[in-house]
């Protein structure tokens, strides 16, 4: 795996003389204790997702990888498959569906405000990346009630669920602030050809902005599969709930089955699991990125 | 081409916003027969000099401070000592800092189910078994989200758990900024590590540590997934010593229907995270300033 920062460590002490062997050993070991009691409850997650449901809660046992099988796993399927409690493959499709809709319309309706409002000369431009830089002040918390209000008539539904988080004023911002460094020379030469702005965005600007599109996409993904506020206000009906608010269901109920309230949620971080390790570089920086407005 | 984002940001953010103002001068009630009536400053009245009603709005403040107050510090300090540690030149580095990056893409639900698991007020319960280990047997069993006195240490710990890796990155980043000079310059006059730390490092991470602590608070204050679910879910989290001000936006609007009261709310936590974001923003590039 490279290195999280994306930047090269620098060591503060690297650079003084070699390590001592006996050093390097202390430091490995000093860093081995500490990210295993870091991760543990990260591991408790997976291995008592395999474990039998009175050994998860029992101590240490809920540790010790004995007794695995899949069991929890086909529980979790079989627990949520009637119309009363919903099926996991419904929650899932709405979470899928949901996290799509917001990651790609943002992405697409994002990126054009940021290439408009960085590239183009219009009417009203610098009014409109006044109200972008004002309304990033604004966090989703403090419009959700009037929102919820608002919206009342479309509870339940999957739509609203997406609609509200496609246009985001910080990915905006982003973008806005990627094209502005980009140099207009490319562009020039592709309207010396004839090409319009539409034209020129498409074919010239976007393929040769993947970083910024890369670490968009990974925040939003990131922020929008875990979303859990704007789904409890919205959604009662189980057949529209997303995987977070049916995991906080699900583990409510009494008594808590364990092994399957864990198999559920190792399902339920797969997939940003999957895509943090495939994509650790842009993760990182996606999610740093995200600092500058948070 | 901005049309179809400036529209959504009005609609769905900048309407809603001056909504929520106008609804806190309203007693608006969800499915009430009666139409809204004008309110004035009533709603601000009742939550914050009520001798009544204001107890519950007052100490769901109260608990957000004190959140803040303990994540801000403990976070931003175990960021600062993480990141150090691993700012090094060692083989296989990447991995140690990947494990300690890793709980910040759990989900917030999923946390707090993993936390009531370890904290669990049982004997079985991981910390209270661990804690049984090391006294000999003296532990016994203790309801940590139960009673109010730890209900919101155990928030605090596993909100801390979730985020320092987020914090982590941006201060490693912050410390590859030093220039490599100025310990060299350092061990020229036999400063030892400590001292390199305390004259090298500290100034030269000053502004992205006031950023990120900056950071954190606004965070801390929007804090909310995992004290709904340990409250409402079943964990039996306290819910008078660990309420927080969105906790009370949300029960208020959902539960009681009271979407008058929940706006006011909304509007005093829009001024709060507004002034903590605009003091973080003094300190947006902080890498851009050498020590």
């Amino acid at each position: 795996m490279s290195g999280v920062s994306g930047v090269r460590p620098r060591g503060t002490r690297g650079g003084r003389r070699p390590y001592g062997r006996l050093r390097r050993v202390g430091d490995y070991l000093a860093l081995g204790v500490l990210a295993l009691l870091f991760v543990l409850p990260a591991l408790y997650l997976v291995i008592g997702s395999f474990k039998p449901s009175d050994e998860v809660l029992d101590g240490f046992a809920g540790l010790v990888p004995t007794h695995l099988s899949l069991d929890n796993y086909r529980g979790v399927f079989d627990s949520l498959s009637s119309e009363s409690t919903g099926y996991f493959w419904q929650f899932m499709t709405v979470s899928l569906t949901v996290t799509t809709v917001v990651v790609v319309g943002g992405l697409l309706v994002n990126s054009m405000a940021g290439y408009a409002l960085s590239r183009l000369r219009w009417r009203g431009r610098n009014a409109a990346f006044a109200v972008v830089l004002l309304l990033m002040l604004v966090p989703f918390e403090s419009v959700a009630v009037p929102l919820f209000y608002l919206f009342n008539d479309h509870r339940n539904t999957v739509y609203i669920l997406a609609l509200p988080f496609i246009a985001n004023a910080f990915s905006v911002y982003q973008f806005h602030a990627f094209f502005s460094g980009v140099p207009r020379s490319i562009e020039e030469a592709a309207r010396i050809d004839g090409a319009g702005p539409w034209r020129t965005f498409f074919s010239i600007v976007l393929p040769m902005s993947k970083p910024v599109f890369a670490s968009v996409a990974i925040l939003t993904f990131l922020i929008q599969w875990g979303a859990f506020l704007w789904p409890v206000l919205m959604i009662s009906d189980p057949s529209v709930r997303p995987l977070p608010l049916e995991l906080s269901v699900f583990q409510g109920q009494e008594p808590p089955d364990w092994g399957q309230i864990l198999a559920f949620g190792v399902l339920l971080v797969a997939p940003v699991l999957v895509t943090f390790v495939v994509f650790q570089r842009w993760f990182v920086q996606g999610v740093a990125s995200s600092a500058v407005r948070e | 081409m901005a049309v179809a984002a400036v529209l959504g940001l009005i609609g769905f953010v900048g309407v809603p916003f001056v909504y929520a103002v106008v609804l806190s001068f309203y007693n608006v009630r969800l499915g009430s027969p009666r139409p809204p009536e004008f309110f004035g400053v009533e709603q601000y009245r009742r939550l914050f000099t009520d001798p009544d009603l204001s107890d519950e709005f007052l100490r769901s403040l109260l608990n957000n401070l004190i959140f803040a107050a303990a994540v801000v510090p403990l976070q931003t300090g175990l960021a600062l000592a993480l990141a150090v540690l691993l700012n090094r030149r060692l083989k296989g580095i990447g991995v140690f800092r990947s494990l300690f990056f890793l709980p910040v893409v759990f989900p917030m639900a999923l946390v707090a189910v993993i936390w009531r698991l370890i904290l669990s007020r049982s004997d079985q319960g991981m910390l209270n078994t661990a804690l049984s280990y090391l006294t000999f047997g003296h532990w016994t069993a203790y309801d940590w989200m139960g009673s109010a006195t730890t209900a919101m240490a155990s928030v605090v710990v596993l909100s801390v758990w979730q985020g320092v890796g987020f914090q982590m990155v941006i201060l490693l980043a912050g410390l590859q900024q030093i220039p490599e000079e100025l310990y060299e310059a350092a061990k020229i006059d036999r400063a030892g590590r400590w001292q390199q730390f305390r004259h090298v490092t500290l100034p030269g991470i000053r502004n992205t540590l006031v950023f990120v602590a900056l950071l954190t608070s606004v965070l801390a204050f929007r804090v909310f997934d995992q004290i709904y679910i340990l409250i409402k879910g079943g964990g039996g989290l306290d819910e008078n010593a660990t309420r927080t001000v969105m906790y009370e936006a949300v029960t208020i609007a959902f539960d009681a229907g009271n979407i008058g009261r929940a706006s006011a709310i909304t509007v005093v936590f829009f001024v709060i995270v507004v002034t903590l974001t605009l003091l973080q923003r003094r300190f947006v590039r902080p890498e851009s300033e050498p020590g």
